[in-house]
C-alpha cells in the first residue's frame, strides 16, 4: 500500500493554489490544435472538489452565450498551465450542483472578505 | 527468446503521461525472480525455465523442497512457476531476472488467481439476461429453462451447460497488456489496466504470444 502512496505522493504539483468549492477561477489549460500547443483560459466558479491524491478532481461551471458550461480537470494535471484565484466566494456546501438551477442574479456568489 | 518474471500485484493507481492523459495502472513488485531450474528436451521431454519468488517462512519449507532450492542455491520461495521455452533455456541456475528484462511500451500477457466469487448465479457468472422484475414474474435472476423434451436425444441436459456454480479463484489470463512504466531501482512494473487477482495476488508477466501487427 505504501508504494502506492509513494507513486501518487511524486505526481502532485506543488503549484496548484488553495481554492475552495464557490470561488472564481481562471484556469489555464494547454490546448494542442495539430502540432501547436496553445493556451486558453476558462474562467468560472468551481463547484465541486472530489476525490484525493492524484486522482483528485474540480469542476468549473461558467455561464456562455446563456449556455451553463461545465469543465472538470484533474487538480494535478499536466495540461494544466496554471490556476488563478479570481475570487473567494462564501458558500455553505461543498457541491455547489444548486448553481445549476440559478440564474442571473440569483446565482452570485457572496465574496469573502 | 520468452521473457518473463514473477511478481506481486500491489493494486490499482493512475499517473500522468507526459502528455497529459491519465492512463490506469495496476503496480507489480518484483525484486527478484530466481532461476530454480533449467528444463531441456533432453532431460525432461520440453524447454522451460522455472522460476520462483516471494519469501516462505522456513518451517513451512517440505524437506524435498528444501533440497530442490539448495541445488538452485536458492532461498525457499513461495511462488514457483515454469516459463516455457522454444529454444533450450539461457539462463544460468541461480540467476536472478528483474523487472528490466522487460522496457516500456511492450506488450505482455499477465496470469493471476482471480479472486473467489463462491456460488454465484447465471447472471454474475455467465452473463445471462434476468427475467423480469414485474408484471407478475418470479423468475427475476433464475437460469431459465435448462433443455427440451427433445434435448440430447431425449429429455438431457446437455453437459457442460452453463449453470450456477462456484465462480473465481481460478487462473485467469489476461492477453496484451501494455507495459506504461518499469522502474528498476524500486523493482516496480506498471502495467496498462487490471491484472487478475487480489492485491498481494502473485503474477506471472510474460510476453504476449499474440503480438500487435
Amino acid at each position: 500500500m505504501d508504494i502506492l502512496r509513494v507513486l501518487e505522493q511524486e505526481q502532485l504539483r506543488d503549484d496548484i493554489p488553495d481554492f475552495k468549492p464557490g470561488d472564481t477561477v481562471k484556469v489555464h489549460v494547454k490546448v494542442v490544435e495539430g502540432t501547436r500547443e496553445r493556451i486558453q483560459v476558462f474562467e468560472g466558479v468551481v463547484i465541486k472538489r472530489q476525490g484525493t491524491s492524484v486522482r483528485e478532481t474540480f469542476t468549473v461551471r461558467r455561464v456562455s452565450y446563456r449556455v451553463g458550461v461545465e469543465r472538470t480537470f484533474p487538480v494535478h494535471s499536466r495540461r494544466i498551465e496554471k490556476i488563478e484565484v479570481v475570487r473567494k466566494g462564501v458558500v455553505r456546501r461543498a457541491k455547489l450542483y444548486y448553481l445549476r438551477n440559478l440564474t442571473g442574479k440569483a446565482a452570485r456568489i457572496k465574496e469573502k472578505r | 527468446m520468452a521473457k518473463g518474471i514473477l511478481g506481486k500485484k500491489l493494486g490499482m493507481t493512475q499517473i500522468f503521461t507526459p502528455q497529459g492523459e491519465v492512463v490506469p495502472v495496476t503496480v507489480v513488485e518484483s525484486d527478484s525472480s530466481v532461476v530454480l531450474q533449467n528444463k531441456t528436451v533432453e532431460s525432461d521431454g520440453y524447454n522451460a525455465v522455472q522460476l520462483g519468488f516471494g519469501t516462505v517462512q522456513d518451517r513451512k519449507v517440505t524437506k524435498p523442497m528444501k533440497g530442490h532450492f539448495a541445488k538452485a542455491g536458492a532461498k525457499p520461495v513461495k511462488f514457483i512457476r515454469e516459463l516455457r521455452l522454444a529454444g533450450a533455456p539461457e539462463y544460468n541456475v541461480g540467476d536472478t531476472i528483474g523487472v528490466d528484462v522487460f522496457a516500456e511500451g511492450e506488450i505482455v500477457d499477465i496470469s493471476g488467481t482471480a479472486k473467489g466469487k463462491g456460488f454465484a448465479g447465471g447472471i454474475k457468472r455467465h452473463h445471462f439476461k434476468r427475467g423480469p422484475m414485474a408484471h407478475g414474474s418470479k423468475s427475476h435472476r433464475e437460469p431459465g429453462t435448462i433443455g427440451s423434451r427433445m434435448s440430447g436425444g431425449g429429455g438431457k441436459v446437455f453437459k457442460g451447460k452453463k449453470l450456477p456454480g462456484r465462480m473465481g479463484g481460478h487462473k485467469v489470463t489476461v492477453q496484451r497488456l501494455t507495459v506504461v512504466k518499469v522502474d528498476a531501482a524500486r523493482n516496480l512494473i506498471l502495467i496498462k489496466g487490471a491484472v487478475p487477482g487480489p492485491k498481494g495476488g502473485f503474477v506471472v508477466i510474460r510476453d504476449t504470444v499474440k503480438p500487435m501487427k
